[in-house]
């Protein structure tokens, strides 16, 4: 048999990618339903996180079994409506018009028995996308704790947001200012936001993270400010 | 099983034959995923399986392969494995398979596996070719796990996530040097690992 011929080319390309296909195929459907589960376990640690409670890929599910008590969705009226809270994409719903977007909100009740808010984030920093929860005590107002992280910001440099150095600078902020909602801004040391807003320090060499970090709290969570003010 | 010939193909690679530090190929994956030790481990681990088995299948099929589709061969070959690699990771590394991210695709534009592939499995039998493959790996693996080590010490005072530099270090004024971090100091390092090679093995300094 020829085996520079044309025809046993294209007979031997063909076989061989159906088989690869195949063998690719197969793999991707055996491991599907353990990758989901890891990204789902994911997910649930760094909702964890921003209550501060750290996790690890073995007891996330468990530590949000027991600490999550309540899950569910508001428009930007403040009012419950349909969906499930833990599947909503995020990063799609903050691409609509607030009017539209369906706004999770994850309860947390600590040991002590107090209730946290917790609402997910949605942005873009330098290179990629960036996202965090941050939770808010139960008078609509407080930032208890806050969790950021991204795809691929520069190390040392915008990847820093992901740190409890730079998010533990949130704990105790006020998302309202007399009533207003003014979110949290990021800015340089020795500046101060011109609406009167509470700030944390940006991160050095930071800057357009740190400002993405600002403004993906801003986008996110003013939705909310309906729903935070029926919490008082 | 392991010849005299043997021996060296599968420990040729590690020293004198380096594909990093020696051939100077698979520079960039050296360069990114060497910050920490643990993902420079797994990556060296995907390297060393990905190019064996690469190696074994094309060497299986060296004799039927057209030699005008040759290289697209080899290519689906390593792409389909590579493919497999990251989707295990996904399912059993989740952390690690993060960290690595991109660079576990870019195994396939590895130059080490086409290299070996072109070089070794097409004119060599299915064994020789397997110990061919973990050599190389481990050539490549080896200079990852150096590289990172230094970088993971003095940029982040951990090993593989631990804390090795003691707080009364700290406490005293040292800091941790950010600049080994950062891609410029990977390159820097893999060029002090040529440099000490060569030192050692006069043979390969050019006249």
């Amino acid at each position: 048999m020829n085996k520079q011929s044309n025809t046993y080319t294209i007979i031997y390309a063909s076989v061989m990618v159906i088989v690869v296909a195949a063998v690719l195929a197969f793999t991707a459907l055996t491991l599907k339903p353990v990758q989901q589960n890891n990204i789902e376990v994911d997910k649930k640690s760094q909702i964890l996180n921003s209550v501060k409670i750290s996790s690890t890929a073995k007891d996330a599910a468990e530590l949000y079994r027991k600490y999550i008590t309540e899950s569910f969705v508001v428009n930007a009226k403040g009012q419950k409506t349909d969906g499930d809270a833990f599947t909503i994409d995020v990063a799609l719903q903050s691409k609509l018009p607030v009017a539209e977007r369906k706004l999770p909100v994850f309860v947390c009740t600590l040991d002590n028995g107090e209730k946290k808010y917790i609402l997910p984030m949605y942005g873009a920093g330098l290179w990629g996308p960036i996202w965090g929860y941050v939770s808010v005590d139960a008078d609509g107002n407080t930032i208890y704790g806050a969790y950021f992280s991204h795809q691929g910001e520069t190390p040392g440099l915008g990847a820093e947001i992901a740190t409890t150095h730079f998010s533990g600078q949130y704990v105790g902020k006020h998302l309202f200012v007399n009533g207003q909602f003014k979110s949290v801004a990021v800015e340089k040391a020795g500046q101060t936001p011109s609406n009167g807003a509470e700030y944390v320090d940006a991160i050095s060499g930071g800057t357009i993270t740190s400002k993405g970090v600002q403004s993906m709290m801003l986008d996110c969570v003013e939705p909310y400010q309906d729903f935070l003010k029926t919490l008082k | 099983m392991l010849s005299k010939k043997n021996k060296e193909i599968l420990l040729g690679p590690i020293s004198k034959n380096n594909p990093v530090i020696v051939q100077v190929l698979g520079i960039c994956s050296a360069l990114a995923v060497t910050a920490k030790l643990e993902p420079a481990f797994v990556m060296a681990l995907s390297v060393t399986v990905v190019t064996a088995f690469a190696n074994v299948i094309i060497s299986m099929l060296r004799n039927t392969i057209p030699n005008s589709i040759r290289i697209i061969v080899q290519l689906v070959v390593v792409a389909a494995l590579v493919i497999v690699v990251d989707q295990i990771l996904k399912a059993y590394a989740y952390e690690v398979s993060k960290q690595l991210s991109v660079f576990v695709g870019l195994i396939i534009t590895n130059c080490i596996l086409m290299g070996r592939l072109e070089a070794f499995a097409l004119g060599n039998g299915p064994w020789e070719s397997f110990l061919d493959g973990i050599g190389n790996g481990l050539g490549y693996g080896l200079i990852l796990v150096i590289v990172a080590f230094f970088r993971e010490l003095f940029g982040s005072g951990t090993l593989f996530g631990i804390q090795v530099i003691p707080q009364f270090m700290y406490d005293f004024g040292y800091e941790n040097n950010g600049l080994m971090i950062l891609p410029p100091m990977a390159l820097i390092t893999v060029a002090c690992v040529i440099w000490v090679h060569r030192l050692r093995n006069k043979d390969l300094q050019e006249k």
